[in-house]
C-alpha cells in the first residue's frame, strides 16, 4: 500500500512549489514572497526556531521538501500576525504556516516530539471527544505527558495557579469523572465526521 | 473672474518644477501661447531643494538658472505663482480650468530689497527646509527665487506685523488688502506637470518616522547637507545637534510595499547613494554609511554610479528590508532589527541617524480632473482618452530630472500638434 506521502511525492516530483500549491491553504502565494526579510525579522520567536518564514518560502521554491515538511518552526508559530500586517507582498504568512503544519502532520512527516504540537493534538483528541474542553484533564494528561515523576514535579511548580484556578471555578475538579459535553453530542460527532470527510476529499486524502 | 487672456490655442501647464518649465519653454520657443501656472510664490518645484543632484553630482542651481533665464526672456510665457489649479472640465481643445489664486500681499513694484523682512520679528516654519527650520514671515523664498519678489505670509497680515511690514517698503509693494482670487481660463491643451510629494513616512509604524528624532527622511537629509539649509549644510542630528558620522539609509520607506506605495519610486536607490557621498564629503574616512535595501536599483545607465560607491570603504549594504526601529533611550541612537538575506544573520544595530528613502506619490492626488483621464494603479497621468491632456515629468511617472525633462519634452510636442490640429480645424 503506498502512503499519502509516497503519492505526493510521485505526483510532484522535484517540483515542491506546485506540491505546495495544490495542497496547502494559501500555498498558491508562496511564490509571491520577494525575500525582503520583513517576516523574519518582525517574528517575536525569531530566535527560538530554525526556519523563519522567509527561509521556508525560499527552501519550498528550493525544492527542500523533507527539510520544510519536517520543519519544527510552523508549529512554533503563535499566529500573532506580526509578519502578515508588515509583509510588503502581502503574504497571508500565518495561514500558510498553518496550511504547511497540516500538511505535514497529515503525511506523517511532521517531527515527533515536537511540544507545541504534541499539545495541539491533545488539546483536539480532549475537545473532539465530548464537544467541551475538559480543562482538568488536559492539564493533567499535558503535566504527566513525560511520564510520573517529572508530571508531578510540574504540577507541584504549578500549584499556585491551579488552586487559583479552582478558586475561580475555572477548574472543576468533578471534570474527573468524565466532565460535561454538548447536549446533542451524537450529532456533534457527525457534524465532526462530516467535516473531515469533506476536508479530506478536498485536500485529496482518501484514507 | 473670467480672464480673457486664454483661447482655446493656450497651453495650459500646470506646475513650475523642472518638467512644468521644461514643457512651457519648448512649447513658447516654437512660439505657441503657455500660461505656466504654479502653487508656491516660486519657479523650481523639488529639484530646488536638492543639495546636489546625481550623476554629476552638480548643484541644482546651474539647470535652474538656464531655465530661468530662457523663461525671462520669451514673451509667450505668461507665468502664474501662487495660483493652484483646483479643477478642470471639457475635451480636448477646450477645457475650462478654475485657478485659485492666493494673495502674497506684495505687488510688482518689490526690488526684493528685504526691507520688510527686516522690519518683521514674527517667524513661520520654513517650506523650503520641510519645516526644519524658521523663516521670517516677510520673506523670499530662496536665493534663486523667481520670480525675485516677496511674500507676506499670512499669519501676520491685519496685524501689528504686517503694518511694520508695510512701514518699512520704500516703493510701497507692500498690499495688506489682497484677496484670494478665483480665476477660470478657457484653454486648448493641459499638460500636468503637477510633480510629486513625498510619502508620509508615518505611515510606516514600525519605523518611528516622528516619535524617534534622529529617524528622518531622505529630503530632509537634502536638506540638512546643504549650506543654505537649517544647519548650515552640517550633517547634525534633530536630537541633539551632535554630528551624524555613522548614517544608515533604508531603501523602500513606504514604496514597493502593498500596504503604502504599490511602485517602485524609482529614484530613491540613487538618491541615497547620491547621499552617501554627503556623509563622505562632511566627515572623509570618519564618515560611515550603511545602506539596507531589497535590491538596488540603479536606473538605467547608472549602475557606474553604483559600482563606484560599492567601492568607497565608507559605505556598506545590508541586503535586508528593516523589520522595525527601536529607539537606545540613552543616547537617542536609533537600533535597526531585522534579518540579514544573504546568510539570515539576525541583526540590532545602532547608528546616529536613519534616513528613510522615502518614496514618490504624484502631488496631484485631490485636485478634479475631467472624467476621461487616465490615472495608472499608483495615480500618476498618462493622459486623457481624446488626447487632450498629457501628463509630464515625476506626474506621470516616479522619474528622475533627466527622465523628467525629456518627458516634459514629449509632452510638450504632443501638445503643440494638438494646437496645431484645433487651429486647421477653426480655420476651415
Ligand atoms: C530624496 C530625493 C533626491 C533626489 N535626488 C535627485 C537627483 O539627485 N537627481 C535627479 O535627477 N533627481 C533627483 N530626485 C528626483 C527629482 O526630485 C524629480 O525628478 C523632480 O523633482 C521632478 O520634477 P517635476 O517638475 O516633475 O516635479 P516637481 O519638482 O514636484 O514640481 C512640480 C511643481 O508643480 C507644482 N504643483 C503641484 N500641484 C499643483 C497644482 N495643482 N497647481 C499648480 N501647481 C502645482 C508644485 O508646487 C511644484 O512646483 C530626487 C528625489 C528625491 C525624493
Ligand atoms: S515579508 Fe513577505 S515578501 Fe518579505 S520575506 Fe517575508 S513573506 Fe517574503
Ligand atoms: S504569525 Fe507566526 S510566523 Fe508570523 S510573526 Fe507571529 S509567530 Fe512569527
Ligand atoms: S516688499 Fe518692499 S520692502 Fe519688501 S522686499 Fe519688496 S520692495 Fe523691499
Ligand atoms: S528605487 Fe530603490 S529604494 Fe526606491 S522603491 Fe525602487 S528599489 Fe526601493
Amino acid at each position: 500500500m503506498t502512503t499519502a506521502n509516497q503519492a505526493a511525492i510521485e505526483r510532484y516530483r522535484n517540483n515542491f512549489l506546485k506540491e505546495v500549491e495544490a495542497n496547502v491553504e494559501e500555498g498558491h502565494m508562496v511564490k509571491m514572497c520577494m525575500q525582503c526579510g520583513v517576516c523574519a525579522g518582525s517574528c517575536p520567536l525569531g530566535p527560538h526556531w530554525t526556519h523563519s518564514p522567509q527561509k521556508i518560502f525560499m527552501m519550498i521554491r528550493a525544492g527542500k521538501r523533507d527539510e520544510v515538511l519536517g520543519s519544527d518552526s510552523m508549529f512554533m508559530c503563535t499566529s500573532c500576525y506580526n509578519c502578515m500586517v508588515r509583509c510588503p507582498r502581502q503574504l497571508p504568512i500565518t495561514h500558510i504556516m498553518h496550511g504547511l503544519a497540516n500538511y505535514a502532520h497529515r503525511l506523517g512527516l511532521a517531527p515527533k516530539g515536537q511540544p507545541t504540537r504534541d499539545f495541539a493534538t491533545l488539546f483536539w483528541n480532549n475537545l473532539s471527544k465530548k464537544g467541551r474542553v475538559n480543562e482538568l484533564m488536559l492539564t493533567l494528561q499535558h503535566y504527566f505527558r513525560n511520564g510520573l515523576v517529572a508530571g508531578i514535579k510540574e504540577a507541584m511548580a504549578m500549584q499556585g495557579i491551579g488552586l487559583g484556578m479552582f478558586k475561580a471555578k475555572r477548574i472543576n475538579p468533578m471534570e474527573i469523572f468524565g466532565g460535561h459535553g454538548v447536549k446533542d453530542l451524537k450529532g456533534f460527532h457527525a457534524i465532526i465526521a462530516k467535516a473531515k470527510e469533506i476536508e479530506d476529499r478536498k485536500k485529496g486524502f482518501t484514507a | 473672474m473670467t480672464a480673457s487672456i486664454a483661447t482655446n490655442q493656450t497651453i495650459l501647464v500646470v506646475g513650475g518644477g523642472i518638467s512644468g518649465m521644461t514643457a512651457a519653454l519648448e512649447a513658447a520657443e516654437c512660439g505657441k501661447q503657455v500660461i505656466l501656472v504654479e502653487k508656491t510664490p516660486v519657479l523650481g518645484g523639488r529639484t530646488a531643494r536638492l543639495y546636489r543632484y546625481f550623476p554629476k553630482m552638480c548643484h541644482p542651481t546651474c539647470g535652474l538658472e538656464i531655465n530661468l533665464r530662457r523663461i525671462k526672456q520669451n514673451r509667450n510665457i505668461r507665468l502664474m505663482t501662487m495660483t493652484e489649479v483646483v479643477s478642470a472640465t471639457g475635451s480636448r481643445g477646450n477645457y475650462s480650468v478654475t485657478l485659485k489664486v492666493a494673495p502674497r500681499f506684495v505687488n510688482e513694484n518689490c526690488t526684493a530689497c528685504g526691507k520688510c523682512a527686516e522690519a518683521v520679528s514674527a517667524e513661520v516654519a520654513n517650506p523650503w527646509n520641510y519645516g526644519l527650520d524658521k523663516m521670517k514671515a516677510a520673506y523670499l523664498p530662496h536665493n534663486m527665487a523667481h520670480p525675485q519678489r516677496y511674500v507676506i505670509d499670512p499669519s501676520i497680515v491685519g496685524t501689528p506685523e504686517g503694518e511694520k511690514a508695510k512701514a518699512a517698503c520704500p516703493v510701497g509693494a507692500v498690499d495688506l488688502e489682497m484677496k484670494e482670487e478665483t480665476v477660470t481660463l478657457q484653454v486648448g491643451v493641459l499638460v500636468w506637470a503637477t510633480g510629486w510629494r513625498p510619502y508620509d513616512a508615518a505611515k510606516i509604524q514600525p519605523y518611528g518616522y516622528g516619535r524617534f528624532k534622529n529617524v528622518i527622511t531622505s529630503l530632509e537629509f537634502e536638506r540638512l547637507a546643504d549650506p543654505h539649509g537649517p544647519t548650515g549644510g552640517k550633517i547634525l542630528r534633530p536630537s541633539d545637534g551632535k554630528e551624524a558620522k555613522n548614517v544608515a539609509f533604508i531603501q523602500c520607506a513606504g514604496s514597493r510595499d502593498e500596504n503604502h506605495l504599490r511602485h517602485c519610486s524609482r529614484i530613491c536607490c540613487m538618491a541615497s547613494l547620491k547621499q552617501t557621498q554627503y556623509v563622505r564629503e562632511a566627515f572623509g574616512d570618519e564618515g560611515k554609511s550603511t545602506v539596507y535595501y531589497i535590491d538596488i536599483r540603479a536606473i538605467d545607465r547608472f549602475e557606474d554610479f553604483y559600482q563606484n560607491v560599492q567601492k568607497d570603504a565608507t559605505v556598506s549594504f545590508v541586503k535586508s528590508k528593516v523589520a522595525r526601529i527601536a529607539e537606545n533611550a540613552e543616547n537617542g541612537n536609533p537600533i535597526l532589527h531585522g534579518v540579514n538575506t544573504e546568510g539570515y544573520q539576525r541583526y540590532a544595530v545602532e547608528h546616529d541617524l536613519v534616513v528613510l528613502a522615502v518614496g514618490m506619490e504624484p502631488e496631484i492626488t485631490g485636485v478634479k480632473l475631467p472624467d476621461d483621464v487616465i490615472l495608472d494603479s499608483s495615480n500618476f497621468i498618462e493622459g486623457s482618452k481624446d488626447q487632450g491632456m498629457f501628463g509630464a515629468g515625476a506626474a506621470a511617472s516616479p522619474l528622475d530630472v533627466n527622465r523628467a525633462v525629456q518627458s516634459a519634452t514629449a509632452a510638450s510636442l504632443r501638445a503643440i500638434q494638438v494646437i496645431r490640429k484645433t487651429a486647421s480645424t477653426e480655420a476651415v
